[in-house]
């Protein structure tokens, strides 16, 4: 909401020498956040008056334009020019070359002096064109930075405007005037207007505010005006669609009459251009009053007005002259011919007022705030009326707005308005709410007196009685706060009117917690650990494409790769849910690359989105009630899966290069190390064997899993033609685990491991197995056969070439024996590593070389 | 230095002038050898068995009885003159080899390649975890929700009606289809509503999460943003004890000069409402209020969603944006540095913020 200081200053005590940051300084106090300032003198500056064309000698030039030597006067005949300055003419009569041709002599106008500046820092100086010195400008509305007119320059006859000469314009047209701009939050729909602001600027500053509604002399009835009949057959949530229609009509008026300048600035300051004034008119009470209203041309309405939801398949021309379909739920203004104005939102084409009306019908109605709030959403037709109507409008100043435009389109337009008028509709009823004298100091915090309670209450326009008991307050909103309907909003009140700064701080000792909780301490301790080991943590988007959930998400095609698809994304590219975590980090390691850096190392803990079963529920419950366990349990199982995933993208070399040191290229193994780093951090033993995963290397692929089976994730070498498709380095790697799995499968308890202080017996052997058995499960063999004397084996060699039969590989394990009780003799030793080949023998064929 | 001579004479044990001469000349050689090499060499040529020493040491035995212990005597002064010597002289000789084998290893420390690479946590993350630490070094725990949410937790039970524009003013992403009613959680505070429906009452929980709306990127705006929301539900709690646990708060994160200012606001989900700023002395361009996020006493409604009743319970909810917080605590001047992942923003702060 921009409000004009100007008008402002009519109905609160604003100091004169206030600026809108000032202004803004005091609503802040009372809820209102600065928006911004909208001051013409930041951008124009004078001189700039009012000049007469003496003479005008039309000058053709040779590039086929014709332009204007004028001979302006600035200062009144008689009157010494008291300007002074390099092409200020001290007789007060200016030469000017002018292109516009839309003047003749005699005609007044805006004159920029050699000194002034105007929008879009454009100094005026004296200067030669044309074969003349031009020693200013004759100025059009939109140099000035008023108006969007550069057909010519303002004419201010044609503005109704006979000011003396050497006037000052910028004065003239309101253009010391400002605005400051408030943010106004959805639940004060009242602050739409001046009047309401003038009353929170009193509260703010705890001066007088005088109601702009008390300075209009409505009539306290109506009678025998246009018929109206309010016909909502279908209310929403039983509200009545329409509750109040004043109608007002006034004869004779002449639509084409300028609007004087004064509201054409204030409207300019507050936002509104400036149409005609019949619209200017309405716009301006709006904005004084807080209540839209519509000027109907009375001879293009036939028979009574109706107000009814539309009916199947009606149409309506809004007065933007376009055609929208109806829905059965839109409440309508409609006379014989049918609709005539969406309610609240937009007037129909077909009556609006044009230079031609001389009859007009003022309507001024209150409409219920959730019928205008659909309406307005369903045709996307945010406008100055619905911004206001959907937040609540003031039911008791409908007729006090329709009598003050009535008024000025008696004083401004020249017409007469009809004793005669209508107002129909049931005023709701009044809200009380029963204030226990003590609630808003325990809420609040603050010791209030009696005295804070009521008088603050009662400088809203609320009306304050003492309940029966005693003890209690019993308080009547004021009509246009439809906001206060609990305890609750009243202690705000309270509290916002005594200040918020006088609020005390005490601290509340909260119970004995049990701090972080597994899960979030595991989640830490990951995170911590791949950082630690290297990995630079990044944040990017859970939305993707298509066939980047395709390409990275679960492994299985078919159903179980389905992912959840935003109904209003971004970018349609982007539109799903991510599965899984790589594609985002692919890009960002993609960007990073575009960025000069190749080495990466990148991971993120984030999650995925996994829609099985149930996919939300069909309706929800109502607010204010806990629904019930059934209920809530659909509601819950209606959310989708989300489990915590967590991934890694490396690229390029594991370091950077450096003098005597020789980076290595990240290779398969590398991605396999972090995800074990994972699970060792958890105390997880993750089960690699060979995988298949669309996203990786088919043969360069883990599938990790734990003991029980279950699968968490894959590592390895991402696949080459999808590199290549990303443009990303060769043989980069990747993994992504399933880390809400691992979570749940850390040990609760280790028990410990008795520590033997016996010697170690080392073997070794070398096992020849075809090239497809994997090292692994050679290794689980040899421990499996090895019994319980074998403390450690380990891989340390894999050979295959010259001394090997084709298709076969040499594995060559190192074996550490120990017992508990007992130093083991070498024979020991040598039949426990016989047992644990012949298991590998048994398993694989392995045979020994 | 030469070995012994070929048929030098051999000294007579009993010349004590031609055998202090010997010494003499064996003392000044080891005196003279200048490393361990020249020095072995020396030991030869006076100590070894064809030395004049020795030589005439073994004289002895072929000299009359009683001349034997003057012999002895004198031999065994002089040889051991020259051992002593020997002795030191090895010493010193082993030492300075000791000491220029180290100098000849100096290398230049200022070359030193980095093997190990230096990894980093995203700010937004460290700063979420100090964040948490401080809430839970006061008692409070930490509590988490789903990203996408039913519309009833994210709205409905927060008090947003179903037709009010407050719940179009979230600007909220909607997940397919609309008849499933779910949605990206605009804010943390369902996790609230979560948390009063699965915990006893008292309550004091943080919501720490990431939260979506559906800004386009720019440097001061993203759709996907991450925020803390802290409720606590009590007796008797007031407006004050959210002041003073702000404070509380402001203060752990900011130093015991930072004071925060209350300024009245709308929000469904509380009544009153409040907009909180933070006075920050270290501001770029002066010492200023900052805008750091809302706060208010939860309205009834909520609380009767949750199943708890307003009339033996209050409470205070707030919220504050942890991008929002990282940009002026930290300086960031743009919000697409959180968002891109360049790693060197990153790994600028390492593992601090």
């Amino acid at each position: 909401m921009r409000i004009p200081l100007s008008w402002l200053r009519e109905f609160a005590q604003v100091p004169a020498d206030a600026t809108a940051e000032d202004v803004m300084a005091e609503l802040v106090k009372v809820g209102f956040e600065e928006e911004a300032v909208h001051r013409p003198t930041d951008e124009l500056k004078g001189p700039i008056v009012v000049g007469q064309v003496l003479s005008l000698v039309k000058e053709p030039q040779s590039n086929g334009k014709t332009i204007n030597w004028c001979q302006v006067r600035v200062v009144p005949e008689g009157q010494e020019q008291t300007l002074t300055g390099k092409g200020i003419d001290p007789y007060g009569v200016q030469g000017i070359i002018c292109g516009a041709h839309n003047f003749v002599e005699g005609d007044k106008v805006v004159v920029t002096l050699p000194g002034a500046v105007l929008p879009g820092d454009f100094h005026i100086s004296a200067r030669k064109t044309y074969g003349h010195l031009s020693a200013g400008m004759i100025a059009s509305v939109r140099e000035l930075g008023i108006g969007e007119d550069h057909d010519g320059i303002l004419v201010l006859s044609r503005i109704g405007l006979d000011p003396e000469i050497g006037t000052d314009a910028m004065s003239l047209l309101g253009l010391y005037d400002e605005a400051a701009e408030i943010n106004v939050t959805p639940d004060r729909g009242y602050a739409f207007s001046i009047r309401g602001v003038a009353r929170e600027y009193a509260h703010a500053t705890g001066t007088v505010f005088t109601d702009p509604a008390a300075k209009v002399n409505a009539p306290a009835a109506l009678s025998g005006g246009y018929g109206v009949k309010l016909n909502d057959d279908a209310p929403i949530y039983g509200k009545p669609g329409c509750d109040r229609f004043v109608a007002r009509t006034v004869r004779g008026v002449d639509a084409t009459r300028p609007t004087p300048p004064w509201m054409v600035s204030r409207l300019r300051l507050a936002g509104i251009r400036s149409i005609s004034l019949p619209v200017d008119i309405s716009n301006y009470v709006m904005l004084e009053l807080g209540q839209p209203n519509h000027c109907y041309d009375l001879d293009k309405l036939s028979g009574d007005i109706v107000v009814r939801r539309a009916v199947s398949g009606e149409k309506i021309t809004t007065l933007d002259d376009k055609v929208r379909a109806l829905d059965v739920e839109d409440l309508l203004i409609t006379d014989e011919s049918g609709a005539i104005g969406i309610a609240g939102v937009m007037g129909g084409a077909n009556t609006e007022v044009s230079d031609s009306t001389t009859n007009i019908l003022v309507e001024a109605a209150h409409f219920d705030e959730v019928s205008i709030g659909r309406s307005r959403r369903r045709h996307k037709l945010p406008s100055e009326a619905s911004k206001r109507f959907e937040r609540g409008v003031d039911w008791q100043v409908a007729n006090i707005a329709a009598q003050r435009v009535v008024d000025l389109l008696v004083e401004l337009a020249g017409g007469t308005a009809d004793e005669a008028g209508t107002d129909v509709g049931t005023a709701p009823d009044a809200v009380t709410i029963e204030l226990p004298a003590n609630y808003a100091a325990s809420r609040i915090g603050i010791d209030f007196t009696e005295e804070q309670i009521t008088g603050s209450l009662r400088d809203l326009g609320a009306i304050v009685l003492m309940g029966e008991e005693g003890g209690s307050y019993v308080v009547t909103a004021p009509s246009w706060r439809n906001d206060l309907e609990t305890k609750e909003d009243l202690s705000e009140e309270i509290a916002r009117l005594v200040g918020y700064d006088n609020i005390p701080a005490t601290l509340p000792v909260a119970p004995p917690g049990r701090g972080l909780t597994r899960t979030q301490q595991q989640k830490r301790r990951v995170v911590q650990a791949l950082a630690d080991a290297g990995l630079t943590e990044v944040l990017s988007y859970p939305f993707v494409s298509k066939p980047a959930n395709d390409t990275f998400g679960v492994a299985e095609e078919g159903a179980a790769r389905t992912a959840l698809k935003l109904a209003n994304p971004i970018s349609e590219e982007h539109g799903y849910l991510r599965t899984s975590v790589l594609p985002g980090l692919i890009e960002v390691a993609r960007r990073n690359h575009s960025r000069g850096f190749r080495d990466l190392a990148l991971f993120e803990a984030g999650s995925v989105f996994l829609p099985d079963g149930q996919l939300g529920t069909a309706s929800i419950p109502p607010l204010g009630v806990k629904p019930s366990d059934e209920v809530l349990d659909g509601l819950y199982d209606g959310v989708p899966d989300q489990p915590l995933h967590i991934a890694a993208v490396l690229t390029g070399h594991d370091s950077p290069a450096a003098a005597a040191h020789t980076p290595r290229a990240w290779d398969w193994a590398d991605a396999l190390d972090v995800a074990r780093l994972v699970g060792d951090v958890l105390g997880v033993e993750l089960v690699v064997s060979q995988g298949s995963h669309q996203a990786f290397h088919p043969g360069r692929a883990a599938q990790l899993a734990l003991r029980s089976g279950d699968i968490v994730g894959y590592a390895g070498e991402l696949h080459p033609k999808l590199l290549a498709a990303h443009d990303m380095p060769a043989r980069s790697v990747a993994l992504e685990l399933n880390a809400d799995a691992l979570f749940d499968a850390a040990p609760d308890v280790i028990v410990a491991k008795h520590i033997s202080g016996f010697p170690v017996a080392t073997q070794d052997v070398a096992l020849v197995v075809p090239q497809e058995v994997p090292a692994d499960a050679v290794l689980a063999a040899l421990r499996e056969g090895a019994g319980e004397l074998l403390e450690d084996v380990a891989l340390f060699d894999v050979y295959a070439g010259q001394g090997i039969e084709e298709g076969k590989k040499s594995l060559a394990f190192g074996l550490r024996f120990r017992a508990t009780d007992r130093t083991l003799t070498a024979d020991e030793a040598s039949e426990a590593r016989e047992s644990a080949v012949a298991v590998a023998a048994e398993r694989f064929g392995a045979v020994q070389r | 230095m030469t070995d012994t001579l070929p048929g030098a004479a051999i000294p007579n044990p009993l010349d004590e002038a031609a055998i202090t001469a010997a010494v003499e000349e064996a003392v000044a050689a080891i005196a003279a050898a200048s490393s361990l090499e020249e020095l072995k060499a020396v030991r030869l040529a006076h100590t070894g068995e064809k030395s004049p020493l020795s030589l005439a040491n073994r004289e002895i035995g072929g000299l009359p009885k009683e001349q034997k212990a003057a012999a002895g005597k004198l031999m065994g002064s002089s040889r051991g003159r020259v051992n002593q010597a020997l002795a030191a002289r090895t010493a010193v000789l082993e030492a300075e080899n000791d000491a220029r084998i180290l100098v000849e290893e100096t290398v230049d420390v200022t070359a030193a390649p980095r093997r190990r690479r230096a990894g980093a946590r995203h700010p937004l993350s460290t700063l979420q975890d100090r964040v948490a630490d401080i809430f839970v070094g006061m008692g409070w725990e930490i509590a988490e929700g789903p990203e996408v949410e039913s519309e009833w937790f994210n709205f409905d039970a927060l008090n947003f009606k179903p037709d009010h524009p407050a719940r179009e003013m979230q600007d909220t992403f909607f997940v397919e289809p609309p008849e499933a009613h779910l949605l990206m959680r605009t804010h943390t505070s369902p996790v609230q509503v979560r948390s009063m429906l699965e915990r006893e009452v008292p309550i004091y929980v943080l919501c720490p999460g990431k939260v979506f709306r559906t800004d386009e990127l720019d440097a001061t705006h993203t759709p996907v943003f991450h925020q803390f929301e802290g409720l606590a539900i009590d007796k008797k709690l007031s407006m004050a004890d959210l002041r003073g646990t702000l404070e509380h708060f402001a203060r752990q994160m900011f130093g015991d000069e930072a004071q925060i200012r209350l300024r009245p606001n709308y929000f469904p989900f509380t009544e009153p409402s409040a907009e909180l700023d933070i006075w920050h002395p270290g501001a770029k361009g002066g010492p200023r209020w900052i805008e750091w996020g809302g706060c208010g006493m939860v309205n009834p409604n909520v609380l009767r969603a949750a199943g708890i009743d307003p009339d033996e319970y209050s409470g205070f909810a707030f919220g504050m944006g942890i991008e929002r917080t990282l940009m002026f605590r930290n300086e960031v001047g743009d919000m697409r540095d959180m968002i891109e992942g360049d790693v060197r923003f990153s790994e600028h702060f390492g593992m601090e913020i």
